[in-house]
């Protein structure tokens, strides 16, 4: 059934510190509506006073220092696909927006609304996972950063205060050059939701890896990143031998469910086949 | 009560309206302006029917509280600067039972305006947010290289 419209009120904030003025009060923040607006088409929304902040210039501009490139929490799937610099230095990002929902989605859709939602089948937390993102959250009582990796507790928990605003994404510029690889597998190419979203960065010298990160979509109750298998690579030199140890590690450490979209079986046995592809384009 | 006074231009002509600020832009087009060429399918962001353009940008006007379109220039498929894109969509036979394609128009428009020659496969990608229930897929890519021939 709708959502009743006069129990609602929406009040787009004219700067940050009224926006967080809002959410002391109680109010919670909408950015592009894509998630939030299909709960309330359904009458689902549990939140009856919204504060509007897609146009907060803190939260809409993509800024660059020489140790990190910094996303607005409304930056647009659109704009993360616009942007040349992410293209070159964050390529698996870009990837991730251009398969979230189609192009009126990507038009409205943010990527601090993506990591909100906390839906453990989005598929750019995985990229954001790979390149170790920090979070940035503000309130009245002042500003505070975390690691990505740290931010989901449990399936839709997050370290955040309902008071808190998610402002900025900040990626780690890498120094050297990285193998990157993301796949994502799902019923269709168009607007369908993962069963299995891939993710990889490695630094690699002729098959030895100094340094790897994997992060998976729709895998378990989070979006996951896979530390055993991390720790199990690092240092390796790659054989044959040690991606099959890998392939065990990983249907261990991930904990996929059958739903809608697919089944436990299958995710673990994809999950387990885009590892060893990408683990074979390293060789 | 959440009443909010909203500005909206839409295909050039001004409008300010009272209305609820978490109406949908969609109901507040087809109620309170009767431009109902605009349709809604599934009210849930997943097919595209209700797209327009928002500020130069294709949006699913069923996602969008007025509130929030404040303000914004607006084009719908009542437009008067669609007609070759009409005219293409007739002459291909691109309209099965009709209700996608007010959507299909303006994600044809709005992919159009950004790349005036797009390949297949970037007509595929450009309109991969709009669902058509009689698949006609193949009809409206052809209403779409026909238009983008026609520009020079």
């Amino acid at each position: 059934m709708r959502s009743h419209l006069a129990d609602f009120d929406l009040v787009v904030a004219a700067d940050l510190a009224e926006a967080l003025r809002l959410l002391a009060a109680g109010w919670r923040p909408i950015a592009g509506g894509t998630d939030l607006m299909v709960l309330f088409n359904a009458g689902r929304l549990a939140y009856r006073k919204l504060v509007g902040i897609t146009k907060l210039p803190e939260l809409t501009a993509i800024t660059l220092s020489p140790n990190a490139i910094t996303l607005g929490a409304a930056v647009t799937y659109s704009a993360i696909q616009r942007h040349s610099l992410l293209e070159s230095e964050f390529p698996l990002l870009c990837r991730a927006a251009s398969w979230t929902g189609g192009a009126a989605n990507q038009n409205r859709g943010t990527l601090g609304g993506n990591i909100v939602n906390a839906s453990p089948a989005a598929d750019s937390p995985p990229a954001l996972l790979v390149y170790d993102a920090e979070l940035e959250l503000i309130s009245t009582s002042g500003s505070r950063r975390i690691r990505y990796g740290e931010f989901h507790t449990g399936y839709k928990l997050m370290q955040s205060r309902p008071e808190e605003l998610l402002v900025k994404i900040h990626l780690p510029r890498h120094q050297r050059e990285l193998s990157q690889y993301a796949r994502k597998v799902g019923a269709r190419k168009a607007q369908a939701i993962s069963k299995v979203c891939f993710n990889a960065v490695a630094e690699v010298n002729s098959s030895f890896i100094k340094h790897i990160r994997i992060a998976l979509g729709s895998v378990a109750p989070v979006p996951l990143r896979c530390r055993k298998v991390e720790e199990a690579l690092s240092g390796q030199t790659l054989t044959s031998t040690l991606i099959a140890h890998a392939r065990d590690l990983i249907a261990q450490e991930i904990q996929p469910i059958d739903d809608i979209r697919s089944t436990a079986k299958y995710r673990s046995l994809v999950t387990q086949n885009l590892l060893t592809e990408f683990l074979g384009s390293l060789l | 009560m959440a009443n909010a006074q909203i500005a909206l231009t839409v295909n050039g002509a001004a409008h300010t309206l009272t209305v609820p600020a978490m109406k949908r832009l969609l109901d507040v087009l087809r109620e309170d302006l009767r431009l109902t060429g605009t349709k809604e399918g599934c009210g849930e962001g997943e097919c595209g029917a209700c797209s327009v353009i928002l500020d130069g940008e294709l949006v699913n006007s069923c996602l969008i509280p007025a509130k929030q379109a404040d303000g914004a220039q607006l084009v719908t498929i009542e437009d008067s600067g669609l007609g070759a894109i009409q005219q293409a969509f007739a002459e291909t036979g691109a309209a099965q039972c009709g209700i996608c394609t007010p959507g299909m128009v303006m994600a044809s428009f709005a992919l159009l305006a950004r790349n005036a020659k797009p390949s297949l496969e970037q007509i595929r990608e450009g309109l991969a947010g709009n669902i058509c229930r009689c698949t006609g897929y193949q009809k409206i890519f052809d209403a779409v290289v026909k238009v983008s021939r026609q520009s020079s």
